[in-house]
């Protein structure tokens, strides 16, 4: 479905030459949910717009069904981490959600089902007619998923969408990205550097190495598809599988060479 | 939030339009304040030519002044002034507009075009539209089109300038939010770039409309294009003072007009801008 092949990206600022990416491979099959973690700053952002096409790549390639990603490909949305900016403050909210089946080109009657659909999937059937800005942080990601559910993507990437709202928003911002996935069955590449986060949505969780960046580890989560707040992450395989994500990342920030090269010694 | 960090470094957006969130009270009281020094400035005028510290010839008191303005207003050739003035106006103003706005969105849009004309505006901004009045002159003697040209001159660089501030002023995450759901560069000019923008757009329009007026009084005063610039000319040159100061007058009360109606188009179109979203029912 989605494949990432030996990409590097590098940013050419003038004389400051920024190596963001070094050599990622990897692939999503049709359908799943993977959570790539790693620490801030190790290039997430610019994988994502690498596979979003909105950036050209240094080197390797991004094929999507097949095919290599140029442009924004048809099929993809992406929610952003500053929700704030990627809702457009001149437009209501549902009017933000219909504006890319506008540019799809779908009559009016379609538009306007979806848009109601969309919203109400996420709890915000009340709010179209508001303005973004008239919304809390968590209310606004919510718009912006919805925007991204509406246009009935095949892909769905969301990079850490959840940074910047509290605690208890996050836990349920967090089901109901399962329930969407469930729900659709589309594609979704979570990005986060929460670790946590990762393990609790990923039916499989891509470490990345800090810069220059590397994929450290692939990891499946075992654990059952319906998770809930409070027992998944009471359940002694989640705390299992976390404290191995925390030791990769604490690892990669040291620098330390990943497990394939030095075994279980930290385990 | 950080729609306004962004703004405010950028160049002069939409400004407050007296919703800068005073309590209506204070408001109020400002607005006395405001009239009560009007009506001081006038009861001064009032008196100092009566009493004779300054020559009455030449500084009417308020009430002859006024007597001049009611005089004016029945007389059919101010109304004609007065409508040639505004068409010179507001014609200039319009073409200023489009002219501002397409060429200062083409110009952002496409960057080689941005370096290209940079130093060009640089060197043709600065030029007092007065200046251009040999030049009318020249092209059209005393017609409404020596005015015209003036107006558009000086009214052009004030839109075109808040234009390309605008334009710069576009978030990378809105653009890149747009492109990643396909939007293709028409329409995001339409549906990113243009309500952007639009803010200072109205900012441009708002110091143009002024600048218009200006400019469209001097080419009549100057030039003797047909306007109230003319007549004030005339009144002059008649020795008909007071009437003079009534002309003066109207065109203070027309640049008054023309601020006001500037700032409530403003508030109209930008309910969304922060500037003033306040009023905005939630
Ligand atoms: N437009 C850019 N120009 C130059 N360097 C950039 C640019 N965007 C990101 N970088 C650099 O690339 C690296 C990775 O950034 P980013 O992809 O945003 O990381 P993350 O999302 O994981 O925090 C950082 O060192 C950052 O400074
Ligand atoms: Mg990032």
């Amino acid at each position: 479905m989605l494949d990432v092949r030996g990409l590097q990206k590098v940013y050419n600022g003038g004389a400051r030459q920024v190596e963001a990416i070094r050599d990622l491979t990897f692939t999503l099959s049709a359908g799943e949910l993977v959570c790539l973690v790693g620490p801030s700053g190790c290039g997430k952002t610019t994988l994502l717009k690498c596979i979003g096409g909105l950036l050209t790549p240094t080197s390797g390639e991004v094929l999507l069904q097949g095919r290599r990603v140029t442009g924004p490909p048809p099929g993809m949305a992406v929610v952003f981490q500053e929700y704030g900016r990627s809702l457009f403050p001149w437009l209501r909210v549902g009017e933000n959600v219909e504006l890319p089946l506008r540019q799809k080109g779908l009559p009016k009657a379609r538009r306007r089902e979806l848009v109601t659909e969309a919203l109400a999937a996420v709890g915000l059937a009340d709010a179209e007619s508001a303005y973004p800005w008239q919304l809390s942080g968590g209310m606004q990601q919510r718009v912006a998923i919805a925007r991204a559910v509406a246009f009935e993507p095949e892909v769905l990437l969301m990079d850490e969408p959840f940074a910047a709202v509290d605690a208890q928003t996050r836990a349920d911002l967090e089901d109901l990205v399962r329930a969407l996935w469930h729900k659709l069955g589309v594609t979704i590449l979570f990005v986060t550097h929460d670790i946590d986060e990762a393990v609790y949505l990923g039916q499989r969780v891509l470490i990345l190495s800090s810069s220059p960046t590397v994929v450290r580890e692939e990891l499946t989560i075992d654990l059952p598809d319906t998770r809930d707040q409070l027992h998944t992450r009471g359940d002694p395989r989640f705390t299992a599988l976390r404290t191995h994500v925390q030791e990769q990342i604490q690892a990669a920030k040291r620098g330390l060479p990943s497990p394939s090269t030095a075994g279980d010694e930290e385990a | 939030m950080t729609l306004t960090e962004r703004t405010s470094g950028g160049g002069p957006p939409a400004a407050p339009a007296s919703g800068d969130g005073r309590p209506g009270r204070r408001r109020g009281a400002t607005a006395w304040l405001g009239l009560a020094g009007l009506g001081t400035l006038l009861a001064v005028m009032e008196i100092v030519p009566r009493v004779g510290l300054v020559s009455p010839k030449y500084f009417p008191p308020t009430s002859r002044v006024a007597q001049a303005l009611a005089g004016e207003v029945t007389d059919q050739a101010f109304w004609v002034a007065l409508g040639d003035t505004l068409k010179g106006w507001a014609l200039g103003l319009l073409i200023a507009t489009v002219a501002g706005v397409v060429l200062g969105v083409l110009i952002a849009a496409v960057p080689v075009l941005r370096e290209y004309t940079a130093s060009t505006i640089e060197f043709l901004r600065p030029i007092p539209s007065v200046a251009l009045i040999p030049l009318a002159v020249l092209l059209f003697g005393t017609d409404i089109r020596s005015t015209l040209l003036l107006v558009v001159y000086a009214s052009f660089w004030q839109v075109l300038v808040q234009v390309l501030y605008g334009v710069q002023d576009v978030d990378p995450v809105a653009d890149e939010t747009a492109r990643s759901y396909g939007l293709s560069a028409l329409a995001r000019v339409r549906y990113v770039l243009w309500p952007t923008a639009l803010p200072y757009v109205m900012t441009g329009v708002r110091l143009a409309a002024a600048v218009a007026l200006v400019l469209a009084i001097t080419a009549e005063l100057v030039i003797g294009a047909p306007g109230l610039g003319a007549r004030i000319a005339v009144a002059q040159t008649s020795n008909a003072v007071p009437d003079m100061y009534a002309l003066v007058t109207v065109t203070g009360l027309l640049g008054v007009l023309v601020n006001l109606g500037a700032r409530a188009v403003e508030r109209r179109t930008l309910a969304w801008h922060q500037s003033v979203r306040g009023e905005v029912a939630v």
